[in-house]
């Protein structure tokens, strides 16, 4: 199976988020912006820098995301608000979106390695397009490598229980 | 009022492209997306010049670093622990400020 065949654009999602959560989301992310400025100015770019890295939209996205599955997991089964399913699933999904963060992470290392080397050198209008490519593409390949990793294991581990279901005297 | 202005379009933007994106996993690489750093890069580098955001960028390897610290313990305690969201992302957040700072007195030097 390709890549291409597995990231999907699904512009559903966009329906799922009330107008309030778009406005903490602008919020959040101006504050942040806002505060790493005022950091640089009062302590130097060695501080300052260090809040570019901010985890600026994760606590916001996470938090929203499982409310969101929550919701639509006790639409689908009105049981499941009794039972807590909805809230479990939820934080799960905000532990995958984390996780996808983490992997995420390598490719804004990157993006930070291409302008520290590269903006001396090149011009901004350079380094700063190349650095957020170079980002897309790394957090794309660990995407991807981890991904295919995972799926061989699986398989693997699926045709090991067949096989030991099949010859239960061997093991 | 600017970096608001400028920092909230932008962080919003790859907050909408996260949300359309799946499976879920994949729309969580934009959560650690450059969003801030491509806020501020434009503006500072206007206001101090390149060698300036060059020592920046140079302490944001490190706050990249501190974000996957941070990410990692984050998706490892709600998969397996499934604690509510917003304390665990908030608290974690202590863990990103310590491996920030550690980081930097530990390879430049400097903590304030």
């Amino acid at each position: 199976m390709s890549l291409a065949t597995k990231i999907k654009i699904d512009p559903s999602g966009l329906g799922q988020s009330h107008w309030y959560e778009y406005l903490i989301r602008f919020l959040f992310g101006g504050i942040v912006t806002a505060l790493a400025g005022v950091i640089a100015k009062r302590y130097g770019p060695s501080i300052g820098g260090l809040f570019l890295a901010f985890p600026a939209i994760l606590p916001a996205t996470a938090t929203l995301l499982a409310r969101n599955q929550q919701e639509k997991k006790q639409g689908q089964d009105r049981n499941s608000a009794q039972k807590g399913g909805g809230v479990l699933r939820g934080r799960e999904a905000a532990g995958v979106d984390a996780a996808g963060a983490s992997m995420g992470t390598i490719g804004l290392a990157v993006f930070a390695l291409i302008v520290w080397k590269g903006l001396p050198h090149l011009s901004l209008a350079v380094v700063l397009p190349l650095a957020t490519l170079a980002y897309f593409v790394t957090a794309l390949s660990i995407w991807s490598l981890r991904e295919t990793l995972w799926r061989r294991l699986r398989e693997q581990f699926r045709m090991l229980s067949r096989h030991s279901d099949a010859n239960p005297h061997r093991s | 009022m600017i970096r608001i202005l400028v920092g909230g379009t932008v962080v919003s933007a790859f907050c909408l492209l996260g949300e359309v994106l799946k499976p879920k996993s994949f729309a969580g690489l934009i959560s650690a997306a450059p969003s801030v750093a491509l806020a501020t890069i434009p503006l500072t580098a206007a206001a101090h010049g390149k060698t300036y955001v060059s020592l920046e960028a140079r302490s944001m390897v490190l706050g990249a670093l501190s974000f996957f610290a941070y990410a990692f313990a984050v998706s490892r305690i709600l998969i397996r622990w499934k604690w509510p969201v917003l304390p665990v992302t908030s608290v974690s957040l202590l863990l990103w400020f310590a491996s920030a700072f550690a980081l930097c007195y530990a390879l430049l030097g400097t903590v304030l």
